[in-house]
């Protein structure tokens, strides 16, 4: 076997794992010390957090000075809260269970509609991009739904379901299932159809194929359609929660302004901003261990 | 090899399995500009344990005979079988090796490996087992938790190899399969092919472009001839077995590929039809070195 000096080899050549393997080989002496290892692992990372402080920092101060000498320019700063206003909102109604319920009741009319749509995009997706019949049958249909925003659907919705609690559910539903099924679709049509011979060459048989094939090859689009949908999803919800809810956090928002509490307006928003932010990083964690071979990525 | 291999609890074709057989094989399809002949009346047959190469210039057909034989394609004329039986459909009796290896990306090299076992329904432990000494045999149990995408073309071209052998095919089928790998590469995998094709004694169709690699490999050489492809000429290649790498050096590998290069050349140029003529091409031949013109196109 030929011996590769790990400092002087041009790594370019050989494969990563063949590096790795190496670099795992090598006596513990002759590894970079810890701290320095971390560093050039992590330093791209490390930048990248820093700035990503710097410019959130910089929003704060912006938003703060504004807000603070009340300036006005046509835009009109004068009325709305400081940063400090909604820390103090934040502190007052973080943790009565007003705010609570609110929270709770958004985020479970999300989770019930994200997954309801999920469950019936994804599977409709693959079948539709599997089999071109029902593929030319349902597909005009998605086609003149599709453009439609789920807002559009709040009168029809409270016409079509018995309590508002139902519609707006449905709203939530209609937002993510159009982005998950075409994406899903996408997903499908971009399998390398070789990859499908050499799973028939070993003896897979269509429903073998679907599953070890066609839905791990679509797996990186679903999750871009998941991703979508869940931001459409909120849309859809607070706007839904904003016009026909009794409660939830859009509902809050809409109530904060009616009632003149300036402040509670900042914290509706920032809150839903959070929760997006939690749910598209949950989506996230959730398709890094579906995809464990897309980790370099 | 065999032994070992049975151990592990893998199947092993017999011997005496493995006789592939094309009678007058022809295909045509339409297009708008009407029916296009791809290849027309191939006639040629493997014997259990031989290795036979296809030789001819891009676009001949070469892989339509390869497709036809893993059951992808139904000839539109005459006949292929192997064993006596005309082929239905893909199946894992016949392995297949691809040109981009085709590997499945979500999936590890061990359970790249493991994939005609799952299908054929071994338990999982059985065929890690199994796989393992696959892997063992090409060099790569360090790298069985790699996905491809850490790999070399070697290593996936290895992997590629055993994955269709982990079926115990009677015949592997092999698409110009180290095309996109280096020239020192491709002479190692050469041999790594030979070694194993040697003690499994399994029947091998191997499809190429490269004069040299069909002589180092093969007991026959089929030479295509260009569009509608068809056997040109069978040539044998009585050099010993085993082969060293240095038998390119011998006089009768020189003179096989000699003989190979005016046969391709021919083709090549017939190929090319009306875009260059004889006189045009006069000198050429000696400024690539005495390179064939159809490895430079």
């Amino acid at each position: 076997m030929r011996l590769v000096d790990l400092e002087t080899t041009d790594k370019s050549d050989i494969a990563p794992a063949v590096v790795e393997h190496l670099e795992a080989c090598r006596p513990i002496s002759a590894q970079a010390s810890p701290a320095k290892r971390w560093l050039r692992m992590n330093g791209q990372a490390l930048q990248t957090a820093v700035l990503g402080m710097i410019s959130v920092g910089l929003f704060l101060l912006c938003w703060q000075l504004l807000t603070a000498n009340r300036v006005d320019l046509y835009v009109r700063f004068e009325n709305v809260p400081s940063p400090a206003d909604v820390l103090a909102s934040i502190r007052r109604e973080m943790f009565t269970t007003e705010f609570g319920s609110h929270l709770l009741v958004s985020c479970r009319r999300i989770f019930i509609g994200f997954a309801l749509a999920a469950v019936l995009a994804i599977p409709g997706g693959l079948i539709m991009g599997r089999f071109r019949l029902i593929r030319a049958v349902v597909f005009p249909v998605t086609e003149i739904m599709r453009p439609i925003p789920a807002i559009a659907w709040v009168p029809m919705s409270i016409m079509l379901w018995p309590t508002s609690e139902e519609s707006i559910l449905f709203i939530t539903f209609l937002g993510s299932f159009f982005p998950i099924l075409i994406n899903t679709l996408h997903g499908v049509d971009a399998v390398d159809p070789v990859l499908v011979r050499a799973a028939k060459c070993l003896g897979a048989g269509e429903i073998a194929i679907f599953r070890e094939v066609y839905l791990p090859s679509a797996l990186p689009q679903i999750f871009t359609g998941l991703t979508v949908g869940m931001g459409v999803a909120w849309v859809s919800l607070i706007a839904a929660e904003m016009i026909s809810g009794q409660f939830g956090i859009g509902y809050f928002t809409w109530q904060a302004y009616s009632l003149v509490q300036y402040s509670d307006i900042a914290l509706g928003m920032v809150t839903i901003g959070v929760l997006g932010l939690g749910s598209s990083l949950g989506l996230r964690l959730l398709g890094r261990m579906l995809m464990p071979w897309r980790a370099g990525r | 090899m065999i032994e070992l291999l049975r151990q592990a609890g893998l199947n092993v074709a017999p011997h005496s399995k493995g006789r592939i057989l094309v009678e007058h094989f022809g295909l045509r399809y339409p297009t708008i500009d009407g029916e296009v002949e791809a290849v027309r009346d191939i006639s040629l047959h493997v014997e259990p344990g031989e290795f036979v190469s296809i030789l001819g210039p891009s676009g001949c057909g070469k892989s339509t005979l390869l497709n036809a034989l893993a059951g992808f394609l139904k000839p539109t004329d005459g006949s292929v079988s192997v064993d006596g039986e005309p082929i239905s459909g893909p199946g894992a009796d016949r392995g297949m090796i691809f040109q981009n290896y085709s590997l499945f990306p979500w999936k590890t090299v061990v359970e790249n490996v493991e994939f005609g076992l799952k299908m054929a329904g071994m338990g999982a432990s059985t065929r890690r087992v199994a796989a393992r000494t696959l892997l063992g045999l090409t060099g790569l149990t360090d790298f069985e938790n790699h996905y491809p995408d850490r790999l070399s073309g070697g290593m996936k071209q290895r992997v590629g190899i055993v994955r269709a052998l982990a079926t115990g095919p009677r015949i592997l089928l092999l698409d110009e399969p180290f095309g996109a790998l280096d020239a020192q590469t491709r002479l190692i995998m050469q041999q790594i092919l030979t070694n194993i094709w040697q003690q499994l004694r399994i029947s091998v169709l191997f499809v190429t472009h490269d004069i040299d690699e069909a002589i180092f490999l093969s007991d026959r050489v089929y030479v295509m001839t260009a569009k509608p492809g068809g056997v040109k000429e069978v040539v044998d290649i009585p050099l010993a077995r085993p082969r060293d790498p240095s038998v390119c050096n011998a006089d009768a590998f020189i003179t096989l590929r000699g003989r190979l290069m005016n046969l391709i050349r021919e083709e090549s140029l017939r190929a090319m039809g009306g875009e260059m003529n004889a006189d045009a091409l006069k000198g050429i031949a000696t400024n690539l070195g005495g390179r064939d013109l159809s490895q430079v196109v």
